[in-house]
């Protein structure tokens, strides 16, 4: 008796795969990758590499650009997808490496200068003898609470957008996408020192944004 | 004693690597006395716990509603159109 109500559970299970895919075949990733029709890619994946681009490049124009840039890549090299990932993922992977090399053609040039600049800033945040002018607010005790509002998010973009675009595409290779750091000192032709420096700049700005600006006066009295 | 600027300088830089012996001493007396650089620290990691939580879901979650022009859309299509009908011919 138990083994035939099993057998009619096995039976039934498959059913519900099947059932599944049918709002997937009309929303993002169709089962399988038919031929090449990239007009349906901006379709499908546009807005989501266009946000992708847009939290990590600042701009709306660039990002659009980069998004462009990539399906032209993929539709280039359509040939050699093969089709193990999805397609969303394969488009991914060739928007980073654009993202890459936008941040190598920038490099080592910039590096230099990049370090130079922001140094009286961050003495800004310091009196003499190296104590915070002024202090750190009160974000909040409990930090998943936090990561609940609304508005920390749209504090968190905002804050990110503001950085100079070099710091934040630094920042958002380590701190968005945890690309190694080796392999980002690489990519940008500069010591480990001067990424850690690089790093703790835009740490420091995004922080004071969200503080200054952001959350310092949203939390309010709470002890948030 | 390590200033809190320095001690900054280290939060910051154990959020992307190990420390050594040193640092970690100096930061840890450092934290024993000054409520103000815990508190930095504290937010510090909750910002780099956002970031990762915005680059896991791939996009930041106070951006769902930024999309594609409608004209970007049109022109990266033509673009498309315009390279596929290229490698065609």
């Amino acid at each position: 008796m138990f083994r035939i109500e099993m057998a009619l559970f096995a039976k039934r299970w498959p059913v519900v795969p099947s059932v599944r895919r049918i709002p997937m075949s009309e929303g993002r990733e169709p089962p399988q990758p038919a031929a090449a029709d990239p007009e349906r890619w901006v379709d499908d994946h546009g807005d989501y590499l266009f946000r992708y681009a847009r939290a990590r490049l600042g701009s709306v124009e660039l990002a659009e650009d980069l998004v462009q840039e990539t399906l032209l890549a993929a539709l280039q090299s359509v040939d050699r997808f093969a089709g193990q990932s999805t397609e969303r993922t394969w488009l991914t992977r060739i928007l980073k490496n654009k993202l890459v090399d936008r941040l190598r053609r920038g490099g080592r040039v910039q590096a230099a200068s990049d370090l130079g600049d922001d140094s009286d800033w961050v003495d800004s945040l310091y009196d003499r003898g190296g104590h915070w002018k002024t202090p750190p607010g009160r974000w909040g005790t409990d930090p998943v609470a936090v990561l609940q509002h609304r508005e920390f998010w749209s504090a968190f973009e905002r804050c990110l957008m503001n950085l100079p675009d070099r710091l934040r595409s630094v920042l958002s290779q380590r701190l968005l996408d945890q690309v190694p750091a080796p392999k980002v000192c690489e990519d940008l032709g500069i010591s480990a020192n001067n990424l850690w420096t690089l790093l703790h700049r835009a740490r420091l700005r995004l922080w004071h944004c969200l503080d200054r600006d952001g959350l310092g006066p949203l939390s309010g009295g709470r002890q948030v | 004693m390590t200033p809190c600027k320095h001690a900054a300088e280290l939060i910051s830089l154990s959020l992307d690597t190990p420390l050594n012996w040193r640092q970690r001493l100096a930061l840890w007396l450092h934290l024993l006395g000054c409520d103000l650089c815990r508190r930095f620290r504290r937010q510090s990691r909750l910002i780099q716990r956002a970031g990762s939580q915005a680059g896991e879901e791939d996009n930041l979650p106070g951006q769902q509603g930024d999309t594609l022009s409608p004209e970007a859309r049109e022109r990266i299509k033509r673009a498309l159109r315009g390279q596929a009908g290229g490698s065609q011919s």
